[in-house]
């Protein structure tokens, strides 16, 4: 019983019954071979296809906390594969491992002055994240395709490909990097007191600013974060192709991201983050495509598909079904108290009328 | 008399640089975004008209509102949506659904007069979806609208993968069509449908009760609600119009290219935000002007035509300069609300 009360529960409930479909439909579904010391299988694949989009979401997932935004990551994702590929391709020798950490160091700064551009408007400006970050998202696509030259730029380059398609002691680089960077910002934020500033911050700026909070250094901190992580994933996506597509390379990752950030029980009112969550989420996204490939589906009603799993999901979550499905529970008309994600709710809506 | 009303209201603010021009000016400072809209819009036409010199012909100025009629009808609707506060998400999707339901069933041999109100009450519904989500379940709008476009996404490319070209007499006629204005002016029955949802827009926001409660919520839901006004339904009801005005862009668009395509719009709600927000509307909410959003719309058509006119600029520098236009106005209302307190 108290376990449908958690807030991870209808997400994980999605991620197992697609697990289940899966696996009637295709029963080797679950299994994972071993294949020259690597590791091949359908969740490996899920594993490596959401990388981009965990790191993304991470990202997202510590913005959104501070009750901002970020529009602009699949046009960082864009600027980061174009800058990494041009200055690569246009090397004497694009298989150096040199030259491969040179690009990804310049793709990576140039990341970091575009996440600390987005902090700068929201932060010290002080215009809404949403506005701020839709700036470079019209922008950022233009700037990568200036970068390319408006063509999609390929090379080939055995050590850029390490990135997307390597491997690394049996598992795919991608998911390596994705899982470290993961644990990390877990670590960081669960281990110190970075998490709870940051909640703080996002339930109340102004009174965290008065309370000694660093508000502005620490907004400031997040949109270079999830810029900088944007950014590989935006190497990672480019390392997967061989190419920068400065038009399609992480076109609607926002979205994706921050439905996966949704989806894991993070409110978008800002305040209490839940990084597994935001992992469940990804994850979620992922096996959703998958599935809808593995059926035989058009991958073109994936659309449709996600439209109806969101959907469900955030109806589920929402303060008026919990209270019913709380209520019933305890066999009494709806209280509003003691069901998670109401609570919240409540000093957001108050601080309006401050 | 009803500017110096106006002016007396904004003198108890902060004297600075802003507040003397506005005061000098006799205006409120609620409407200097609009009018640096329009100033862009002016010095646009103005450079467009030293640089080329045929450029305020009655044919680019005409051209303006035949390639934009959709992108108008859009930002008008959302202009509705961001005064409360919310967003929509979902109007690019919903032009593309809307396009292709229509293109297929023209395909089998429905009539217009039954596919032409389809095309706007599939936009509706999903509207109503949405305003549904958003009140009854309180989903932020954002989530709401975002599923909304998943959906109006998924349904069209369910219908069709592919481009299907509209052969109906109808749809035709109302694209080939044009009505000559004075000498040179010329204005399709798109641009009139365009402007006649102006009108009614203008009507709704600034002249009824409901307009007024639209602000009112973008001002305060709580107030609103204390107030008495009727909140639920307002709010219902914005994304109903959004929803609407998404159809009948779609129906405008479907116009304009003769086609249905499952991947039009994509984006287009950003063109859409992006000219509501250029017009002067706040996307805070409670502080915005239809009549903006139509300058809006008319910056970003004639940012296009001038990279048109100007051959060797690459399109993309139109998102680029879309993007420090988007820039240069969201700082300039945020020196506004500064000065403001």
């Amino acid at each position: 019983m108290g376990i449908v009360r958690h807030r991870l529960f209808w997400p994980v409930a999605a991620l197992a019954l697609l697990i289940v479909v899966n696996t009637i439909n295709t029963p080797t579904f679950l299994r994972i071979r071993v294949r020259d010391g690597h590791l091949y299988g359908a969740l490996i694949d899920i594993l490596r296809n959401s990388s981009p989009l965990l790191l993304v979401a991470v990202g997202m997932t510590l913005v959104i906390a501070t009750r901002g935004i970020d529009l602009s990551v699949g046009a960082v994702v864009a600027i980061a594969g174009a800058v990494a590929l041009t200055y690569i391709g246009s090397a004497p020798d694009p298989s150096s491992v040199g030259t491969v950490i040179t690009g990804i160091g310049i793709a990576l700064v140039l990341s970091l002055v575009l996440g600390t551009w987005n902090g700068f408007l929201v932060s010290v400006i002080g215009i809404q994240p949403i506005i701020a970050t839709l700036v470079l998202m019209t922008a950022g696509r233009g700037i990568a395709m200036l970068i390319t030259g408006g063509m999609i730029t390929t090379i080939t380059s055995p050590p850029y490909k390490v990135i997307g398609s390597g491997y690394w002691a049996a598992l795919p680089v991608s998911v390596i990097v994705a899982g470290t960077i993961f644990l990390v910002v877990a670590l960081l934020t669960r281990r110190t007191a970075l998490g709870m500033l940051i909640e703080s911050v996002g339930i109340n700026p102004e009174a965290s600013r008065l309370a000694g909070v660093r508000s502005r250094s620490i907004i400031w901190t997040v949109y270079a974060m999830s810029a900088l992580f944007a950014g590989i994933a935006g190497l990672m996506i480019s390392s997967g192709v061989m190419a920068a597509d400065a038009n399609n390379a992480g076109m609607l990752i926002e979205l994706d991201a921050i439905l996966a950030v949704v989806i894991g029980g993070t409110s978008l009112a800002g305040g209490k983050f839940s990084l597994a969550g935001t992992m469940v989420g990804a994850i979620v996204l992922e096996t959703l495509d998958l599935t809808v490939t593995i059926l035989g589906i058009p991958p073109a009603v994936t659309p449709l598909f996600k439209a109806i799993v969101v959907i469900a999901v955030v109806v589920m979550q929402s303060p008026i079904v919990r209270n019913r499905l709380a209520a019933r529970r305890r066999g009494e008309p709806g209280d509003p108290r003691g069901v998670h994600g109401v609570q919240p709710a409540e000093p957001s809506s108050a601080e309006v009328t401050v | 008399m009803s500017t110096d009303q106006i002016s007396s209201r904004t003198a108890g603010g902060t004297p600075g640089v802003v507040a003397r021009l506005g005061r000098g000016l006799r205006l409120d400072r609620r409407y200097l975004p609009v009018l640096g809209a329009l100033a862009v819009l002016v010095l646009m036409l103005a450079v467009g008209q030293a640089r080329y010199g045929n450029f305020l012909s009655g044919r680019v100025l005409s051209n303006l509102f035949i390639n934009n009629s959709f992108l108008i009808v859009l930002a008008v609707g959302l202009t509705f949506v961001i005064i409360t506060g919310g967003i929509d998400l979902s109007v690019g999707a919903v032009v593309a659904l809307s396009g292709i339901l229509a293109a297929s069933l023209f395909q089998s041999g429905w009539p217009a007069a039954v596919v032409i109100p389809a095309m706007v009450l599939v936009g509706s519904l999903i509207g109503l979806v949405v305003g549904v989500m958003v009140h009854v379940f309180e989903i932020q709008p954002f989530i709401a609208t975002l599923a909304a476009m998943f959906l109006a996404r998924g349904l069209s490319y369910v219908i069709s993968l592919s481009s299907i070209p509209i052969t109906d007499p109808t749809i035709v006629w109302l694209s080939a069509y044009r009505i000559p204005v004075g000498e040179t002016w010329t204005i399709t029955p798109s641009g009139i449908i365009a402007l006649s949802v102006v009108a009614i827009a203008f009507y709704l926001l600034h002249h009824t009760q409901f307009g007024r409660t639209v602000y009112a919520i973008g001002g305060g839901d709580q107030s609103a609600t204390l107030m008495g006004l009727p909140v639920a339904r307002t709010k219902v009801l914005v994304y109903v119009i959004s929803g609407t005005c998404a159809g009948i862009g779609g129906f405008l668009f479907s116009v304009f290219s003769r086609s249905g395509y499952s991947l039009t719009g994509v984006g287009m709600e950003l063109d859409a935000i992006a000219a509501v927000v250029i017009g002067g509307t706040l996307l805070t909410g409670g502080s915005g002007f239809v009549l903006g959003s139509l300058l809006g719309v008319l910056v970003l058509g004639l940012i296009q035509t001038i990279i048109t006119f100007e051959g060797t600029l690459s399109s993309w520098w139109t998102k680029i300069v879309i993007g420090v236009l988007l820039l240069v106005f969201v700082v300039l209302q945020r020196v506004i609300a500064v000065r403001r307190r």
